[in-house]
């Protein structure tokens, strides 16, 4: 069986939160069997090359296995955040999607 | 006393206001101890209470009391469903007194309203202080003018004004789950120490405090997440379980949906360390929960595990942040994204010259904004290669509005100078305030719930 590249966004849904200067966002598997499949690739390494745009200083995952959850934390991605972006969306609501937009690969392996 | 029954008639100052009837109306049907609570402080919403109340002649209380209590106030007091709201702001006890006078213009000027407050901090430590308790920066060493400072208070005084006989409950900075453990703990007469039943009552009031966030509202994402009758979402009401075990629900007819999706999204809203989440009351550890789909939008939640409260209080400190302006144009048609590139740059040059230093952020809307600097498909839409409608939006942030205005002022002269086709210029300018954050020793918060007349 071929390995497929889908976005996360086929697997998994997510929400944004903010407090200050800090994202958090969470990815919830539709799927709890891919928990392992996307644990694999969905690394803090990769989510921090993925969101160097917004040059976050430090991304951390914290796994919730039961729950079949990730939540990650970005810190200083917020361009300063609500009180202090010159951005059009200083929470950072807008940013769950540019979670789900990550490549991953299923299928067999 | 339990099980208790909680609805959220708001999740921030700006919610519907026509949502908190069909949770009061499901309510009133519950038998035993019933409870509406309302949310509208965000971060910086105290500062812009003040700044309401100093400059324009407002209330120091949020301006959407009487908006979002008015329609269901009346029932309530009725029915024996008490309200407790942090419309207070910087000023509770206005914010009580306007909500007497509301009761009073119905008929019920009996009604018991209390104030909590001792959050304000500004009698309490000086700028000096706060600057020493300031943590993950350093923003009030700079010596900025202070708007509000306040701690974030707990559940306690909350349930001392409902032990009171309170009716309705107007706190100014208290922690959002607290609108709910307040009630809980009222109710319950939980110790100070009975961790894991105010880590599940944090739980519920966590789940609650953002409104429609957990029965199916922000959810929606059409062809993967659906949700029925989103126009018409209804807001969540929590039953609390002398276990503490919580079924989140919403009132029958409305739209939305309550299922294991939507709860887990809200359970992990504004989390960082899932094992860890502070509030002044307990520390909740969230990682055992576990989320039961019972049927007609029922959903059970149980598991939260609590552990010692956190030493410090956390404030949070608004300061004066300047004039942010904003200005923005369109370009569309033929050759557009080229027209919106080249007017970017001669604003860019011009703002160079003239306010060299002052930073001028600019996305191109249609194109590229929100996801500003993220690498995209390169094949853009539209005829001939272009982008076919693109809004170019300019921004800054400076000390004051003459120096913002600058940037909008050459936005503006792109009527006449800039590229062609350029049209619909749109400019604002808004005072702007930050915050910090501070930990703040318990023993000098006195918080207090008393009756206003």
């Amino acid at each position: 069986m071929s390995r497929t590249r889908v976005p996360l966004h086929e697997l998994a849904h997510s929400r944004a939160g903010d407090k200050g200067n800090t994202l958090n966002i969470s990815v919830i598997l539709y799927r709890a069997e891919m928990y392992e499949t996307v644990a694999r690739q969905l690394t803090a390494e990769r989510v921090a090359e993925a969101f160097s745009f917004r040059k976050p200083t430090r991304v951390t995952r914290y796994d919730l296995p039961e729950l079949g959850a990730f939540n990650f934390v970005l810190e200083n991605a917020l361009e300063g955040g609500v009180n202090g972006s010159l951005g059009l969306d200083g929470h950072g609501k807008t940013l769950s999607f540019a979670m789900l937009q990550i490549p991953v690969e299923i299928g067999a392996g | 006393m339990l099980p208790v029954h909680i609805g959220c008639g708001a999740g921030f100052a700006g919610d519907r206001s026509d949502v908190a009837g069909p949770v009061v109306d499901e309510l009133v049907g519950r038998p035993g101890e019933r409870f509406l609570i309302f949310e509208t402080l965000a971060e910086r919403t105290l500062a812009l209470a003040l700044q309401g109340a100093r400059e324009q002649g407002g209330e120091g209380y949020s301006p959407s009391l009487e908006r979002l209590v008015r329609p269901v106030l009346r029932k309530c007091l009725d029915s024996g469903i008490r309200i407790v709201g942090n419309f207070g702001a910087a000023d509770p006890g206005a914010g009580a007194k306007k909500l007497k006078e509301i009761a009073a213009s119905f008929g019920r000027p009996d009604a018991k309203v209390a104030a909590v407050e001792g959050d304000d901090l500004t009698g309490v430590l000086t700028a000096r202080q706060l600057a020493e308790r300031e943590v993950g920066d350093t923003l009030l060493s700079d010596s900025p003018a202070i708007v509000s400072a306040n701690a974030y208070l707990g559940a306690r005084p909350v349930a001392e004004a409902l032990d009171l006989g309170a009716d309705i409950v107007i706190t100014g900075r208290v922690s959002d789950p607290a609108l709910v453990l307040g009630p809980l703990v009222h109710c319950a007469r939980w110790r100070e120490n009975d961790w894991d039943l105010l880590a599940a009552g944090t739980l519920a009031g966590h789940l609650l405090e953002c409104g429609a966030q957990v029965t199916g509202g922000y959810f929606a994402d059409p062809g993967y997440k659906d949700v029925p009758g989103l126009e018409d979402v209804g807001y969540p009401i929590a039953e609390f379980h002398e276990d503490g075990s919580i079924i989140v629900s919403k009132p029958a007819g409305t739209g939305g949906r309550v299922d294991r999706q939507t709860v887990l999204e809200q359970l992990l809203y504004e989390i960082h360390d899932p094992a860890a989440y502070l509030t002044p009351d307990v520390t909740l550890d969230i990682r055992a929960v576990r989320i039961a789909e019972l049927g007609d939008d029922r959903v059970s939640v149980v598991g939260a595990k609590g552990r010692p409260r956190p030493e410090t209080l956390k404030a949070t400190v608004c300061f004066e942040g300047g004039v942010l302006g904003e200005a923005e144009i369109s370009y569309a048609g033929p050759n557009a994204r080229a027209r919106a590139r080249l007017a970017a740059d001669v604003v860019s040059r011009r703002m160079r010259d003239r306010a060299p230093g002052l930073p001028v952020r600019i996305d191109m809307i249609g194109v590229q904004s929100v996801f500003s600097g993220i690498s995209f498909d390169p094949s853009p839409p539209g005829p001939a290669g272009d982008c076919g409608d693109i809004r170019l939006r300019f921004a800054t942030e400076a000390p004051d509005a003459a120096t913002a205005g600058l940037l909008l002022d050459e936005v503006e002269a792109l009527y006449c100078a800039g590229p062609a086709g350029g049209g619909g210029v749109r400019r604002r300018l808004a005072r702007r305030y930050k915050s910090a954050s501070c930990l703040i020793e318990r023993g000098l918060v006195a918080p207090r719930a008393y009756f206003v007349d």
